[in-house]
């Protein structure tokens, strides 16, 4: 009997601890995907380079419950953007709006690329062709000789 | 000689501009609340918890709201700053207790004085994220209108006092 305990207490508790883990973080798992979903459009002030819904920072969790109290209170995602970019500014956004200020950072790579090509074109299109050039009568006989493959009586 | 230059310039132009990006402090992110009305708020005072303190309280005065905790090593080293700076008496200067434990803000207080006219009580951060707080300590002046006129983000140094808050607080006072 001894030898059963062990695995009977596994057969127990295992499927209880996974119960723990599988718990969903809200009761209401539409409103936590919503909130998921939006968090991952704003980026955590503390870490910058996570965004609020992969971060653990403390000020991550206070802004996740506070984009959740918001939902919870009917607001629409778009008020809660406004709502932390009133805050936080545009920084917070993963996808900045487009604005005088962030011109250069919507269309900077275009622009390289397109400065790019203009650079390659003009080099290509400068490039000369290949010249015509003159054989002599001696260079015809020796290219003449070398395909005949008589390069080794010459030697 | 001459293919060389334009390629040269170009160089020129990216170190220059990469050399200033890393003067930069990717932590200073310019916040939308200068030139905004400070946000409200009520709370309850650190010490006084009966009492409760307001941005409203301040109309008609220039003022700097300091925002620290218990928990935070750059406010340790902030702090003898703000000692001077209330010392000074050039402007009155009020805490904000961020997410912090009361009696730990309180003995941090008792400990290494207690710079501030008053602190308020934010146990759980909410007028912490109406003022965009996100790295503590941040401090801002806030003017006769109650507009926040600078916000600084990191502990406040000595260079800082004397070149951007003092004459800040100089000009709208006169205002």
């Amino acid at each position: 009997m001894h030898r059963v305990l062990p695995f009977l207490f596994l057969a127990v508790t295992v499927p209880w601890a996974f119960a723990k883990v599988a718990v969903p973080a809200a009761p209401d798992p539409a409103l936590e995907q919503r909130v998921m979903t939006l968090a991952s459009e704003l980026r955590c002030l503390v870490c910058q380079n996570q965004t609020l819904a992969d971060s653990n920072a403390p000020l991550a969790v206070d802004l996740r419950n506070q984009v959740r109290e918001k939902m919870r209170q009917g607001s629409s995602d778009s008020e809660i953007v406004d709502y932390m970019v009133a805050r936080y500014g545009d920084f917070v956004l993963y996808r900045p709006p487009l604005k005088l200020t962030t011109v250069l950072l919507w269309f900077g790579p275009l622009l390289l690329l397109v400065g790019g090509f203009v650079v390659m074109l003009r080099r290509v299109l400068r490039r000369r062709p290949a010249q015509d050039f003159e054989v002599t009568a001696s260079e015809h006989k020796r290219a003449a000789e070398l395909l005949a493959g008589n390069e080794a009586e010459r030697r | 000689m001459n293919r060389f230059i334009l390629p040269l310039a170009i160089f020129v132009a990216l170190v220059a501009l990469l050399g200033v990006g890393l003067t930069l402090n990717p932590r200073e992110v310019p916040s939308p609340l200068i030139g905004k009305p400070a946000p409200h708020f009520e709370l309850p005072q650190l010490h006084e918890t009966a009492k409760t303190f307001t941005e409203k309280d301040m109309l008609g005065k220039v003022w700097v709201l300091n925002v620290w905790a218990s928990w935070c090593v750059s406010c340790r080293e902030e702090h003898p700053v703000l000692l001077d700076l209330a010392a000074s008496g050039a402007v009155p200067l009020y805490g904000l207790n961020y997410k912090d434990k009361r009696e730990d803000g309180l003995a941090w207080l008792k400990g290494m004085g207690d710079p501030y006219r008053l602190s308020i009580y934010d146990f759980d951060g909410k007028v912490g994220i109406d003022y965009g707080v996100y790295g503590v300590p941040e401090t801002y002046v806030i003017d006769k209108l109650g507009v926040i006129r600078y916000k600084r983000i990191g502990p406040l140094t000595p260079e800082i006092v004397k070149d951007k808050v003092l004459p800040l607080v100089q000009e709208l006072g006169r205002a």
